[in-house]
């Protein structure tokens, strides 16, 4: 019921309110069930698990003053109990152990009343074999207790539920796996996916193509003149920025180069806020796209660690590599057409100038500065 | 021109807006203070007898094999669920039955209360299976045969129901005996008759247990209803209202009798209260709709959408009747509707059963199905003024 991940955010909010008018004023009488997200995608795999308080009630006892009504520190300070009791009772296994590192304790609402909603980092690698998972939550006071299980693998999503009689499941991560067309699909999709959902590579291509619907003039940015030249300046750009991260996702992805994470993603934080700050002071105009290309390279590092991440099998690499990054492209091009179409229109209002790149441009450099700090220096806002 | 591109920029600064608004916030939060009330337990006097039962399940947890101690904590759960209609306690009854449950040849005891569990998950083939080993054990087990009776009624198997029914009135159980005749002849062209058997049977028996003359009293408001006597059927839902105000099978038939009338109003304040039951929340959306609510109405009826797809992601077919009326009459798709209530149809065979198909069937002008259904009530001699208005 829940959609951390796949869904777009826009429709999650409007899902969020819907269930929460659902919910707000009657709960449903429902049969008890727990809800677990998996998300098997890099960097860093992860479990959301929304477990019913009232069910937590029923094991533990939580409404200590039993006055029926469930308070946010009858819940808080029984916040360890609460995840060792879920912990005891979901084992999971991929390429051997993995241990539930555990994150924050939220509240959210379903059909049927408030859950908690337990966030873990699973501790172990990604890997090309089957995850096994054995849950065993209150099948002891409530054998028809079931946990619904959504898994988001590179693949595509699968979804188990998993009951008293078949409490164990093996989900077929699905990478690398199946015949050459399964494998390009696979990693088509993987490269879309994360040109639109890597936010940093989108914005800092929409901060160097903000300005190539104007020109410099003797008062400052004027409206371009002609759609060609427009057109020009945004194949160039693009052209360079895709030759440039595709080398290098080659180079990378075939062990040749070799750079730690923690100076690529610092640095593509600060490469985005470059490019938006050199919209405000436009001092290297005319070369932009000698930036895309440089600065391309980095990005090329970054899109690496995606596939790197993923284990991949030696015999499908080259497919796959290629896949991925016709993905990243399809997904690049999509972002250009749609950005170029809108903004073509708007160029020759001064709202264009004054908000849209101005504003823009400044908040892309607050972000990008903001993601800067939490790369390099692991500073959390 | 100028206009129009005002009104563009416009939009695009909204949706900046929103998309940064929406990737900052995600739907779960931490509360931040103390006392905020996160959830309400369940309160009514029959979940608030159930809380005592806690301590009792965790007793037995500890000595699972304590045959007397489970059957009796499983039993009142099981009463519990059905006063509240809440299925949880469905799952706390099963609990206590663990070492048992998966004996093919479990103790009678255990054998009855596991066909009640299964019946109320539509198992009904391993329910029967159940009831059929304890009656060959011990004939004269009265609660085994009602039950039996019961089932094989609602799966519209006659002969085998009657069977039973018949070994009721040779042990004596004159009211149980009467009920279970009742319920038969209804399904099979004697409506009239049922009506007067089970009447004389309620006036003959004064002061029987509350919740088997509510029972019985409702059975009479269907007959009735099904009479075509709208007037005597009003009258008997309104004294079983009187002695069950909470029973969640008697609310949903009422709220029917009362929609059917047009009284949405009063139906409305009728399945207020009771929102939390899907079946009710079903009827409630319907008095809404009729009685103009559509605010509200569109409301509710997400809600009761969210709680379908929750039963579906979890697997749970047992309200395909109730489902397939909300994608009739609320989701307007007449397709899904007779999808659901085909399949229901080869669960159980009540009135209420076939008539879901027929408006289905009607809807999407399948006529296999009104054939199908049409067939059904020639060969039982099925009565029911709804249904054959439906026929014509």
């Amino acid at each position: 019921m829940t959609f951390p991940q796949p869904v777009a955010p826009i429709l999650r909010t409007a899902l969020a309110v819907l269930l929460l008018m659902a919910a707000g004023a009657a709960a449903a009488h429902k049969p008890s069930d727990s809800y677990l997200v998996l998300d098997l995608r890099p960097p860093a795999p992860t479990l959301r698990w929304d477990i019913a308080l009232r069910d937590l009630d029923y094991a533990l006892g939580l409404d200590l003053d039993q006055d029926l009504r469930l308070t946010w520190r009858e819940v808080r300070m029984r916040e360890a109990e609460i995840r060792q009791y879920a912990t005891d009772r979901l084992v999971l296994a991929w390429d051997g152990a993995c241990p539930l590192a555990p994150r924050d304790l939220l509240i959210e609402r379903h059909s049927d009343g408030a859950y908690a909603v337990l966030d873990f980092v699973l501790g172990c690698a990604h890997s090309p074999h089957p995850l096994a998972l054995d849950y065993r939550l209150f099948f002891d006071l409530d054998p028809q207790h079931k946990g619904l299980l959504r898994a988001h693998t590179a693949a595509g999503t699968r979804t188990a539920v998993l009951a008293a009689d078949a409490p164990t499941v093996r989900l077929d991560v699905g990478v690398g796996s199946g015949g050459w067309r399964e494998t390009f699909t696979q990693y088509f999709r993987l490269g879309v996916h994360h040109m639109w959902t890597g936010f940093d590579h989108m914005l800092f291509l929409v901060a160097l193509l903000l300005p190539c619907v104007l020109e410099r003039g003797a008062g400052g940015w004027q409206a371009a003149r002609s759609l060609r030249g427009s057109l020009l300046d945004v194949a160039r750009i693009v052209t360079a920025f895709t030759v440039a991260h595709s080398v290098t996702l080659a180079l990378a992805t075939a062990g040749v180069l070799e750079l730690p994470a923690r100076i690529v993603e610092p640095a593509i934080a600060a490469s985005v806020a470059l490019a938006a700050a050199h919209n405000l002071r436009p001092r290297l105009h005319a070369w932009r796209w000698q930036i895309a290309g440089a600065f391309g390279l980095l990005h090329g590092c970054g899109f690496a660690a995606v596939l790197g991440d993923l284990g991949l099998e030696a015999g499908s690499r080259a497919l796959a590599l290629g896949a991925f990054n016709l993905g990243i492209e399809a997904g690049q091009l999509l972002v250009v057409a749609l950005f170029v179409g809108m903004v073509w229109h708007l160029r020759t209002q001064p709202f264009y100038r004054r908000i849209v790149l101005r504003v823009g441009s400044l908040a892309t450099v607050v972000l990008a500065l903001a993601w800067f700090g939490e790369r390099a220096l692991e500073v959390t806002w | 021109m100028t206009r129009g591109v005002g009104v563009r920029s416009g939009m695009l600064g909204v949706c900046l807006v929103l998309v940064i608004v929406t990737t900052a916030s995600a739907a779960p939060w931490r509360p931040t203070n103390d006392r905020e009330v996160l959830d309400t337990l369940p309160s009514s006097l029959s979940d608030l007898r159930a809380r005592e039962l806690r301590a009792q399940h965790r007793a037995l947890l500890a000595n699972p094999r304590d045959l007397p101690a489970a059957t009796t904590l499983a039993r009142a759960y099981l009463l519990t669920s059905r006063t509240t209609g809440d299925p949880r306690y469905t799952g706390y009854a099963q609990s206590a039955l663990a070492p048992w449950w998966s004996q093919p040849a479990p103790p009678p005891e255990v054998a009855l209360l596991r066909a009640q569990i299964r019946q109320r998950t539509h198992a009904f083939d391993a329910a029967l299976a159940d009831l059929d080993r304890v009656v060959r054990m011990e004939p004269g087990r009265l609660d085994a045969r009602t039950q039996r009776a019961t089932i094989h009624t609602v799966r519209g198997d006659y002969a085998a129901a009657d069977v039973d029914c018949t070994a009721l009135a040779a042990a004596g159980a004159t009211l149980p005996a009467a009920l279970c005749a009742a319920g038969i002849m209804s399904m099979t062209g004697g409506l009239n008759a049922a009506y007067d058997t089970l009447l004389d049977a309620v006036t003959l028996s004064p002061g029987m247990d509350g919740a088997v003359a509510a029972w019985a009293l409702t059975t009479l408001g269907e007959f009735a209803s099904r009479q075509g006597d709208i007037l005597s059927a009003e009258g008997h839902f309104r004294a079983a209202l009187a002695l069950a105000p909470d029973d969640q099978y008697l609310l949903m038939v009422f709220a029917d009798h009362l929609l059917a009338l047009g009284k949405a109003d009063e139906t409305v304040r009728l399945t207020r209260a009771h929102r939390r039951n899907d079946g009710l929340l079903l009827r409630h959306v319907l008095a809404l709709q009729a009685a103009g609510h559509a605010a509200d109405a569109r409301r509710w009826a997400t809600a009761l959408r969210t709680r379908f797809a929750a039963a579906a992601a979890r697997g749970d077919d047992a309200h395909r009747r109730e489902e397939a009326r909300f994608m009739l009459e609320i989701e307007q798709r007449p397709d899904a509707a007779l999808v659901l209530a085909r399949r229901n149809w080869q669960d159980q065979r009540e009135p209420a059963d076939l008539e879901i198909l027929l408006r289905a069937a009607r809807a999407t002008g399948d006529t296999a199905a009104l054939a199908e259904a049409r067939a059904w009530m020639a060969q039982t001699g099925l009565e029911d003024v709804a249904l054959r208005s439906l026929l014509r």
